[in-house]
């Protein structure tokens, strides 16, 4: 059983199992207030299946890509959680759990997702059905591209607005049964170098 | 809960520090700190997606740590603090979700606190002459310059003034800058004055002219300050003379120190507040140190300073006030508090 955090767009939290698939889910697609409503998601869904948190055996997050200040709200507390029940962290690119929902629910083979990466840029991976293992095969991506320049697929493109932890948790689940973890470094999917603009020392007098 | 003697472990990711602090009601077990400082110093100040990056990777091994240092096991804690601001709101939402997750899977409550009223409740800690009130605070580092009024640590803190421009460290830093030396500034500029005329060139003093006195008794400003050392020296420069690197090291240090010390001051003499606490990193700064001893000690006010590992931005400071909420009888904070980078010094607690 596991507890999922995503925060690479709204904030959703999960627990899952794997054989009882996702017991339950709570979230909210507000982009604006991951570190308002982390806490309460996570008691909330905790509660909603009746798991206290010594009973997980980890906990899933999605590591991106995503705007960064909600990004990092998602996994800073997802480790924080495992510290405290002293189980594994497990990372998860967020793309590869859309995908995984998609294609275990038998949407069609070829399909590119695509989230907001602001700066009028999204963020674009492209997969290409499952494998033997019942993990989604990431063909490209994430890469990030202008919003009007996504590369033409041949297959579904599915824009997602929310990354459901439900899927997150269940793609680590998944992994775990296969060995096939890690399916992520431990780090970030940010994609962009942070900004930084060194302000040159300007003259004042002329 | 031990509310006599709480185990509290606190976070803190206002600014640059990755702070982690446990302490048993004001005993300090573990001050542990991770510092981005050296990824920003290229850029020559404080780069908040940079800071936000380090906390998120810094974080958890500094907690880890702290408890080693502590020797304590997390379950164990009473509770968890957190500051939730003022400071960076991408570099305090790390913090902030990851004290939320950690109380959660520990069911314990949270304290969400004031960075601000954190650094006085550093005096507390270790202590054999515990911090008395009403006291005056004057809390100065590269993010804030502020000067407050506390009768009581945790009900009742004023904000008598603040800097209406740049904080007190980041005119340090920018006056490095033009002067050619690297980040951060304060301890650069103290070596360059070595030797240096305090004297030799008399440099602005922010809002203390009569006129500013009126509305800016308490606050402070630098700005002025940077724009007037940036004159001097590039009309020096233009003139083909050398600048006197030591000088204007020493005589800006001496106008931003004049003006620290005499504003807190004169809210102690106003006050009746016969006491004065400093706080921040740049009390780091000995000409501060030492000129707000002199003071003081001519004005018969006591004077207070933290040790320097409390003054710094830190996770002790946090716990610590955290601690003194739960001995006070204070509720915990409500899971759905979020990061106020403004949050102003009358909220101790969210
Ligand atoms: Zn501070």
């Amino acid at each position: 059983m596991l507890l999922a955090i995503d925060t690479s767009a709204g904030t959703s939290v999960a627990v899952v199992d794997r054989d009882g698939g996702v017991l339950a889910q709570r979230g909210t697609p507000d982009a604006m207030r991951h570190a308002e409503v982390i806490g309460e998601l996570i008691t909330e869904a905790l509660a909603a299946a009746g798991v206290a948190p010594g009973r997980l055996s980890g906990v899933a997050a999605g590591m991106g890509p995503g705007p960064y200040t909600g990004l990092r709200v998602g996994i800073a507390a997802a480790r924080t959680f495992a510290l405290g029940i002293r189980r594994p962290f497990v990372p998860v690119p967020s793309h590869d759990a859309v995908a995984w929902a998609h294609l275990a629910s038998g949407g069609a083979p070829a399909v590119q997702i695509v989230t907001d990466a602001r700066r009028r840029e999204f963020a674009v991976s492209e997969y290409l059905g499952l494998d033997a293992d019942g993990l989604p095969v990431r063909a490209a991506g994430p890469v990030l591209v202008p919003r009007d320049e996504v590369p033409a697929f041949d297959g579904v493109r599915l824009d997602a607005a929310e990354i459901p932890a439900g899927g997150v948790g269940m793609l680590a689940e998944l992994a775990f049964a296969a060995g096939r973890l890690p399916l992520a470094d431990d780090a970030a999917i940010y994609l962009r170098e942070p900004d930084v603009t060194p302000s040159p020392g300007k003259r004042v007098t002329r | 809960m031990n509310r006599n003697a709480p185990l509290v472990l606190g976070i803190e990711t206002s600014c640059d520090e990755t702070g982690v602090g446990v302490v048993r009601g004001t005993e300090l077990l573990a001050n542990t700190i991770a510092s981005s400082m050296d990824e920003h110093a290229r850029y020559g100040g404080v780069v908040p997606e940079v800071a936000a990056r380090a906390h998120l990777e810094a974080l958890e091994p500094t907690i880890r740590q702290a408890l080693a240092e502590a020797s304590v096991s997390l379950d164990e804690l009473d509770a968890v603090a957190v500051t939730s601001g003022p400071g960076l709101a991408g570099a305090l939402m790390v913090g902030v979700g990851a004290a939320k997750a950690l109380a959660v899977s520990l069911d314990v409550p949270i304290y969400a606190v004031n960075h601000l009223v954190g650094h006085v409740g550093a005096d507390l800690l270790d202590t054999e002459a515990p911090l008395e009130t009403p006291t005056v605070a004057l809390l100065v580092s590269g993010g804030h310059t502020s000067l407050l009024l506390v009768r009581d640590l945790v009900s009742d803190v004023e904000l008598l003034g603040e800097t209406i421009d740049d904080a007190a460290g980041e005119a340090f830093d920018k006056v490095a800058r033009l002067l050619g030396l690297p980040y951060p500034g304060g301890p650069e500029i103290d070596r360059a004055a070595v030797g240096g005329d305090p004297s030799a060139i008399r440099f602005p003093r922010g809002l203390t002219k009569p006129k500013d006195l009126e509305r800016h008794r308490y606050d402070f400003s630098f700005s002025g300050l940077k724009t007037a050392v940036a004159r001097w020296v590039e009309q020096r420069e233009a003139a083909g003379e050398p600048v006197p690197v030591a000088d204007v090291a020493a005589s800006f240090r001496e106008a931003v120190v004049d003006v620290l010390t005499a504003k807190a001051i004169d809210a102690c003499r106003e006050l009746g507040v016969p006491r004065l606490l400093l706080g921040g990193g740049v009390i780091a700064n000995a000409r501060l140190r030492a000129v707000a001893a002199e003071r003081t000690a001519a004005a018969g006010i006591e004077l207070r300073i933290p040790p320097l590992s409390l003054c710094t931005d830190n996770g002790a400071m946090i716990a610590a006030l955290g601690a003194q909420l739960i001995m006070g009888g204070h509720e915990p904070s409500t899971l759905g508090f979020g990061a106020d980078s403004t949050l102003p010094v009358t909220e101790i607690q969210a």
